[in-house]
Formats: C-alpha cells, sequence, structure tokens
C-alpha cells in the first residue's frame, strides 16, 4: 500500500473511519443544539448532561430492568425527551421573555447539578456496556478493521440525521416549525400553538441526545463526565456550521470528525485543538458560520 | 336581516408602556366590508392586533359570534373564523411560497382550494418552489391574502392591503376583495387609500388617538368626501 506524507494509507483510512464514527455523535448533538437554539433561542448548555444521562439511563436499563440495548433504544430517548419536556415547561419557558443569558446560565447549572447527582450517586469511575450481541464482530474492510458496532453507529446517526432534517426541511410540521422560528405571534394568529410546539421541540431534541447516549454507551465507559468532556466540542461544531443551521450542522458535524481523525494521523498533539483553531478560522472568515445566514 | 359578527366595547390596548387604544368602540354585520380609516398612529393595526390576540395587553369587550375574544388563547383565535393578513404582510423568508400557502391551518370547510386561489391571484401560479420573500410586494400581498382564503376563515382582517404597490396591482387586490365580498365574507380593512376604501367598502369607522371618533356609510361618504377630509388631511 502506498504512503500519503508518510502516512501508511491504510492507517490513513482507519483515522477517516474513527473520525466519521466521533463526527456521528457531533452531527447528533449538534443537530439538536441548533434547533434548540433556532427554534427556541436557547443555548442547551445542559445538552452534553442529556446525553451523559441517556448513557446512565440505558445502562440502568441493562443493571436493574434487564432492558436490553434494543429496547434501550427506544425507551431511552423517550424517558430522556419526557424529562426535557418537564424541564422547559417548568422552568425555561420562563426564562425566553428576558435575555438569553438567563436561559444559558440556567441550562449550565442543570448540567452541573445532573453531573454531581451522578457522580454522587454512581461515583466518576466509567460503567462498562456490553456491545448488543447482534453487533458483536467485526467487517473486515481489507484497509481497516470495523466493529460492526462501530459500523451501525455511523449508519445510525446518520439516518436519524437525515430524517429529522427531511422533517424540518420538507413536512408541514417543519414549515410550521420553521415559520414559528421566524415570527412566532404570527403564526399563533394562524392558530398553531406555538408555545406546545416549542414544548415538544425541547423535549425531542433532548431526547435525540438520550438516543446519543445509547449510541454512546457501549463504545464510551458511561460516566457522570462524558457529557462535558464532548459538548464543548460540539457547541465549536455549532458555531463552526452556523447557529441555527439544521443541513449545516449536520455535515459539519460530520466533517469535523473526519478533520479531527486525519490531525490525530499528521500531527497527533494538535487532534485536541483542531477543531478549535478551525472554529476561529471560519469566525475570522464568515462571523455566521459556513452554513449561517447573514443577518 | 342585518346579524352582528362582532361587537368591539370599550376596547383599551397597550404596546408595553404605551397606552394606544383608549375604549374604541364599533361593530361589524355578517357580510359587510368595513374600513377603519384614520392617520397613522391613530391605533388601527393595535385594533388588528389587539383582537387576533397578537397584542396581549388589552381591556374591555370584543366578542366575535358570542365568543369572548380577550378571554380566548391566541391561538384558538383563528379557529373562530378569524383570518389576520397583517400590514407587513408575513410573508415568511424560510418557507416557499408552496409552503407559505399551506402554512395557516385549515379552520373551516369552505375555503378555497389551492386551483381556486391560483385563479383568482394568476400571479402565485408556478412560482411554488420559490422563496416566499422573493416575490414583489403586490405577489407577496395576493400570497398574505391566498393563505387565508384556504383556510375557510370567513371574517378577514385586512391591514393595509394596497399600501406601497403600484396602480395596477392594487387593481388586483380590488377585484380579489369584490369576489371575497360575493362569497359573502366579512372584512375589516385599515386603509390610508381613501379611494380604494370608498370603491370597495360598505361602511366606515374614522379612528383618532386610539377611539372610533366617527362612522359613515359609503353612500354618504361618497356623496361627500370633504367630510373625511377634516380626519385624513394634512
Amino acid at each position: 500500500m502506498p504512503d500519503i506524507f508518510g502516512v501508511p494509507v491504510v492507517v490513513l483510512l482507519g483515522q477517516i473511519m474513527l473520525g466519521l464514527i466521533n463526527g456521528s455523535f457531533y452531527a447528533v448533538l449538534s443537530l439538536g443544539l441548533a434547533v434548540i437554539f433556532g427554534m427556541l433561542n436557547v443555548i442547551n448548555f445542559a445538552h452534553g448532561a442529556f446525553y451523559m444521562f441517556g448513557a446512565f439511563v440505558t445502562w440502568l436499563c441493562l443493571s436493574y430492568l434487564g432492558l436490553n440495548y434494543w429496547a434501550s433504544l427506544i425507551v431511552v430517548p423517550v424517558v430522556v425527551g419526557a424529562f426535557g419536556v418537564l424541564v422547559e415547561r417548568l422552568a425555561l419557558r420562563h426564562l425566553y421573555r428576558i435575555d438569553h443569558l438567563y436561559s444559558l446560565l440556567f441550562t449550565f447549572g442543570l448540567a452541573l447539578a445532573m453531573e454531581g447527582l451522578f457522580r454522587y450517586v454512581f461515583g466518576s469511575a466509567g460503567k462498562p456496556y456490553p456491545v448488543p450481541e447482534a453487533l458483536t464482530g467485526i467487517f473486515n474492510l481489507g484497509f481497516m478493521i470495523l466493529p460492526i458496532y462501530r459500523a451501525w453507529v455511523i449508519v445510525a446517526s446518520v439516518t436519524v440525521c437525515l430524517l429529522v432534517w427531511l422533517v424540518i426541511e420538507k413536512t408541514r410540521l417543519g414549515a410550521w416549525l420553521r415559520a414559528a422560528t421566524e415570527n412566532p405571534s404570527l403564526v399563533t394568529a394562524f392558530g398553531i400553538n406555538v408555545p406546545l410546539l416549542l414544548t415538544l421541540t425541547y423535549g425531542f431534541c433532548v431526547g435525540l441526545a438520550g438516543f446519543a447516549g445509547v449510541l454512546a454507551a457501549p463504545i464510551y465507559q458511561v460516566s457522570p463526565g462524558m457529557g462535558s468532556n464532548l459538548i464543548i466540542v460540539v457547541f465549536a461544531v455549532v458555531v463552526i456550521g452556523g447557529l441555527g443551521s439544521i443541513g449545516g450542522s449536520i455535515l459539519t458535524g460530520l466533517a469535523l470528525g473526519v478533520i479531527e481523525g486525519l490531525t490525530k494521523t499528521f500531527y497527533p498533539s494538535g487532534s485536541t485543538m483542531v477543531i478549535f483553531v478551525v472554529m476561529v478560522l471560519v469566525l475570522i472568515v464568515r462571523p455566521a458560520g459556513l452554513f449561517g445566514r447573514e443577518t | 336581516m342585518t346579524e352582528r359578527r362582532l361587537t368591539v366595547a370599550n376596547l383599551h390596548s397597550w404596546y408595553g408602556e404605551s397606552h394606544i387604544l383608549h375604549g374604541a368602540e364599533f361593530h361589524v354585520n355578517r357580510g359587510e366590508v368595513v374600513t377603519l380609516l384614520g392617520r397613522n398612529g391613530a391605533g388601527k393595526t393595535t385594533t388588528m392586533r389587539a383582537l387576533m390576540g397578537v397584542l396581549r395587553k388589552r381591556t374591555g369587550t370584543a366578542t366575535l359570534d358570542g365568543h369572548d375574544l380577550l378571554a380566548t388563547a391566541p391561538h384558538r383565535i383563528a379557529r373562530l373564523g378569524l383570518g389576520y393578513v397583517p400590514e407587513e404582510r408575513g410573508i415568511f423568508s424560510s418557507l416557499t411560497v408552496a409552503e407559505n400557502l399551506v402554512l395557516p391551518p385549515i379552520v373551516r370547510s369552505g375555503g378555497m382550494n389551492v386551483a381556486q386561489i391560483h385563479d383568482l391571484f394568476p400571479n402565485l401560479k408556478g412560482r411554488d418552489r420559490i422563496i416566499g420573500t422573493r416575490l414583489s410586494g403586490g405577489e407577496q400581498q395576493m400570497l398574505a391574502i391566498a393563505r387565508i382564503l384556504r383556510t375557510g376563515a370567513d371574517f378577514i382582517l385586512l391591514d393595509e392591503p394596497t399600501e406601497g404597490l403600484a396602480p395596477v396591482i392594487v387593481e388586483d387586490i380590488a377585484r380579489a376583495l369584490g369576489t371575497l365580498k360575493s362569497l359573502g365574507l366579512t372584512i375589516i380593512l385599515v386603509e390610508q387609500n381613501i379611494r380604494f376604501a370608498v370603491a370597495n367598502a360598505d361602511r366606515h369607522y374614522v379612528m383618532e388617538q386610539g377611539r372610533i371618533v366617527n362612522e359613515f356609510t359609503n353612500e354618504a361618504l361618497k356623496a361627500d368626501m370633504s367630510r373625511i377630509d377634516a380626519y385624513l388631511g394634512v
């Protein structure tokens, strides 16, 4: 096999694949963040905590209820989403009328509280979660060995992202959401219950974070800190893609995962900061983000 | 024979701290086209926004077909058959023409279908996939009216439909208004263009400083246009 800049192609492709897996998580999480920001004007700092919550519920379901992975894939997003609905109804909606900063602070505090609670109850150590039996094993792609579960993560995340994108861009419900983002009072005057729409949107996006948590459980250790590690990168992804751009956040998530993977190959010590370097560069050239609309 | 649909009494409304409506009082009968005339800032648009629940801070009474509008949740007001065409037209820039057209949910049977709407406003035909705000001002106005007609709303609040439009487009809007009237729809029209108002309405209310200060039948106004000049003239 040939080399590229002294790196064997096999290694390169392997890193790209790994990058895509990370990118899948970035995409699902940044999609939720982008939709929440677009619709509710809330910078949802608790998104990482909801993702962690999802992973923990998955682990709890297996450990205490004997609920397997496939059941969790359905149940956990619903449970986490329902929690999101509660958060929106009880707290967030009272903050819409005042400065953005308050909802940001609230969700930030919520994230800290959730993380602290889980650390208190379960300790900091990661909990192992077995890969479901049907997805164990490997694909031998020739250039790399790909665990089936990791391939599943990519397929599942990309499918979910595409479905969400289709619903928002191509359906009537999506048209209501987009219109309500632009002019909520007129949409209300047309007879649409916008507050309900906001609650459901928040619940759905939080459920999406829970879904990412289920996908993550067998790959990463289920631990209280798993969300806060990820969320900072995801925020950078949203900023690069353009706040509020749905399709942009999906593509950016995947692309940045790959860029991160490539950096690991060529300049390993730069891999943890490459996303932030990209963010700075993008902000200098296009302050509204790659896919954002200048206002 | 005349059946009263909307009764407004002692309507007050506020934008934040500023008190705009000071006890507006008027009524609209079934099938009538009634205008609200008056200078800028007289409270015409505010009246519409207060009736639609877009403006929440209001007191007084407003009943539509026996329903208390002020006690109705804003998203339920459209279900009473009230359709709103706002002054700024409210075409959504993130939606295509077709999406804008079908955005408001159907509230009653008897609304127009898309083919009938295209007959009424041929300019909108074949423009489905264009972004709504790429249409010309006149076409956006047509779209704003068209999307309400689709819902089956039978009481329409039209805020300055001719504002800033070329005379030929104003004719199109007038023709559409005539069609709506012949269909038996009830309409409140806010209008600065007094000729347009006289050509298309049955009755006129004059607003000044948040109150209704006079009322004219269309015949009275037609017979003596100078009566209105005192209110609108510079």
